[in-house]
């Protein structure tokens, strides 16, 4: 075992000489999370709405008044008014707005007799996300219109209370655990997939091949020190994407604890997969060239960016067959749920599973000869 | 477990021969080397010389046949061989983004040599191979024959008793080939190691050499002293003559004279002749050009070289077998 920390020694002091290495490692993870937290998962605001009043009378004047206390209040939509129905829509055809009301000729009357009118919401569903958010308050909209002023005596209507059991979760919060699973995939793939072909393609193998190193210590050497850097990439990302996205109570120490557990394990289970992936290949291209390939494979069927409820079947299935989702299930649950260990035992498992079976295929695929 | 090899043998081969698929790179060899001999394997690229000794330092299995090194055998006992040999491999196996003591100190870590016995090796073998000065230096930023002195510094980390050298100059300049042989010349004399080298420079196996065996096309062809190599190849002299004008019978008249032995016409009435009496031949050429009012232009004198053993023995040159086809040909992941 002496002779496999001589090739950690090595790894350790090109790591520390080649900072660009670290830097690229932490690049990607903390880009994502800084711009995909924001980018999605945010609040629909300011869509401009068009309203055409083709009513004039109290009742429609009212449901300008609720359109115009949204656009002050929630902002979800901003009103403008429009005295053309064509002038309106054409205005939506062009994107000049989100979305165009129409009320109706007749609105107050009809309401006023009980005939049930229809306030029009025609909407842009090339875009789904405004299209839904505009929907969603406006029909929120409408409830308040249709509410009784005085509760009837008859009969107790049912209610629903919503309560959220953690703090508020905002997605870049949500998207922290992928990125720390991706930053310690990155390393992996730069730190440890790519230095050994690298390793290989220049030569250098040949050095500590004719050395008494055995097999069992080459393995150790390099899938120790590969574990070591993606630990530190994994652990940084989490650090300052724990600032950044404001986890609460981020520093308590039993759950800093268990998050670098859960760091330890999935790095060694993917750096002993790249490892594994890489044990035969000499071609320094390989590496480089199914990087995006198996980013995309395990990254996104993981749960990472969008919940594995809304996958289809097919993509359900490959989501349990990647360790990814194990990682990114316990790093969610540790840092947003800090539910403890216990409530990861299926994630450590699934992770030291993985850990066995790709050390042990690599075992097998290595080769201690050129 | 050491086998029954003599004591007095630092490598015995016995009939080793390496496939990859259908290409034969090393066939039916088998030699022995003695201790404390400088023993080199002359031949062009690509006729097995990196094979060989690939399966020497135990990187790549023999197909057939065994070998033994400081006793142990290859096969069955790789990792008794490598704590005995050190290796300068023909490509720079030191790591680029490492320092010179870095390089040093990490091997002796993967030879078991820890804390101050490491440093204090360390500091050794630098100041051995004229380093000292650059210990904190990157590999990258060294000259080609610094780099290739950092590479025999690593191979001896671990005091071996025996060294492989695979073609430790190509690619220096002639200064640091001179700095090289200097050094591999000490190797032996002051410390009295077995070593083994590949080259396909002439000049630098006829230097180096106690024993030189020369390969072609994955077989040993002729293996000696390079005295007795060059005994063996009739005509111990060459000469080189210029006539003008030309003999009137060209090369019939060269063969006429008592001393030569045989005459090649190199064309513009220069003619190579190969002779066993190189001053008689000499004498002989300018009574000729005397006889028979011709000019002498250019005559010298050669003493055989292991270029002509290599001609006599392969019935090709070493730059001829250079070509990039043929048998034992290097090719990814096969021999070189």
């Amino acid at each position: 075992m002496k002779r496999a920390l001589a090739l950690v020694e090595r790894d350790m002091r090109k790591f520390r000489r080649s900072p660009a290495l670290l830097f690229a490692s932490l690049v990607l993870p903390l880009v994502q999370l800084v711009i995909l937290g924001n980018a999605f998962g945010g609040n629909i605001k300011n869509v401009n709405l068009g309203v055409v009043n083709l009513d004039h009378g109290p009742q429609s004047a009212d449901v300008i008044e609720r359109l115009r206390a949204v656009g002050a209040n929630a902002r979800t939509f901003l009103p403008t008014d429009y005295d053309d129905e064509g002038a309106a829509v054409r205005d939506l055809r062009r994107g000049v707005l989100g979305a165009v009301v129409i009320i109706p000729q007749r609105y107050s009357r009809d309401l006023l007799e009980r005939h049930q009118p229809h306030l029009a919401l025609i909407t842009d569903n090339t875009d789904r996300s405004v299209a839904g958010a505009v929907s969603q308050q406006m029909s929120d909209l409408v409830a308040s219109i249709n509410a009784p002023q005085v509760t009837p005596r008859e009969r107790a209507q049912a209610a629903l209370d919503v309560v959220e059991v953690y703090p508020y979760i905002n997605y870049i919060k949500y998207l922290l655990p992928g990125s720390v699973t991706l930053a310690i995939f990155v390393t992996a793939m730069i730190g440890g997939g790519m230095l050994f072909i690298d390793d290989k393609a220049r030569g250098l193998h040949e050095g500590y091949m004719v050395t008494p190193i055995t097999k069992w210590e080459l393995i150790a050497g390099f899938n120790l020190s590969g574990v070591i850097k993606a630990m530190l990439a994994g652990m940084t990302v989490l650090v300052l994407g724990g600032v950044i996205a404001e986890v609460p109570n981020f520093f308590e120490p039993v759950r800093l604890a268990e998050l670098t557990m859960m760091a330890v394990l999935t790095s060694v289970a993917l750096i002993g997969m790249m490892f594994f992936i890489m044990a035969r290949i000499s071609d320094p291209l390989v590496p480089r060239a199914i990087f995006g390939v198996l980013n995309t494979l395990l990254f996104f069927p993981s749960g990472a960016v969008y919940p594995i409820a809304g996958f289809p079947g097919w993509l359900r299935w490959m989501s349990v067959c990647d360790p990814f989702t194990y990682a990114v299930h316990g790093f969610r649950t540790l840092l947003l749920k800090d539910s403890g260990i216990t409530a990861v035992t299926t994630d450590i498992f699934a992770l030291a599973l993985t850990s066995v079976v790709v050390l042990s295929g690599a075992t097998l695929l290595f080769r201690r000869t050129l | 477990m050491a086998s029954a090899a003599s004591p007095n043998l630092s490598i015995d081969v016995e009939d080793i021969t390496k496939r990859f698929g259908a290409l034969v790179a090393v066939e039916h060899v088998s030699f022995s080397v003695k201790a404390g001999e400088i023993f080199g394997l002359l031949g062009p690229n690509g006729a097995g010389k990196s094979t060989l000794i690939r399966m020497l330092t135990t990187l790549v299995p023999p197909t057939n046949g065994t070998a033994t090194v400081a006793g142990y055998d290859i096969v069955r006992d790789p990792d008794a061989v490598r704590c005995r040999i050190g290796v300068i491999p023909q490509n720079m196996t030191s790591d680029p983004e490492l320092t010179c003591a870095e390089n040093i100190g990490i091997h002796a870590r993967l030879f078991g040599i820890t804390g101050t016995q490491r440093r204090e090796r360390t500091a050794e073998l630098l100041k051995a191979v004229g380093l000292q000065d650059r210990a904190n230096a990157l590999a990258s930023t060294l000259s080609g024959g610094m780099r290739r002195r950092l590479e025999i510094a690593r191979g001896l980390v671990n005091d071996p008793p025996i060294l492989f050298l695979d073609e430790p100059t190509t690619g220096l300049d002639p200064a640091s080939r001179i700095s090289v042989w200097e050094m591999i010349t000490h190797l032996r004399a002051q410390q009295g190691r077995t070593l083994f080298l590949t080259t396909h420079y002439m000049d630098e196996a006829d230097r180096l050499c106690d024993r030189v065996a020369i390969v072609d096309k994955g077989r040993i062809v002729a293996l000696d002293t390079p005295v007795a190599l060059k005994s063996s190849v009739p005509g111990a002299s060459r000469i080189e003559v210029q006539f003008e004008p030309d003999l009137p019978n060209g090369a019939a008249d060269l063969e006429a004279l008592p001393a030569v032995q045989s005459v090649r016409p190199l064309g513009s009435a220069t003619y190579r002749i190969s002779s066993d009496r190189g001053p008689a031949s000499a004498q002989e050429l300018v009574e000729l050009a005397r006889e028979r009012q011709l000019e002498l232009k250019s005559l010298s004198v050669e003493s055989t070289s292991l270029d002509d053993v290599f001609l006599h023995y392969t019935g090709h040159g070493l730059a001829e077998a250079d070509a990039p086809a043929g048998a034992g040909q290097a090719k990814k992941g096969g021999p070189r």
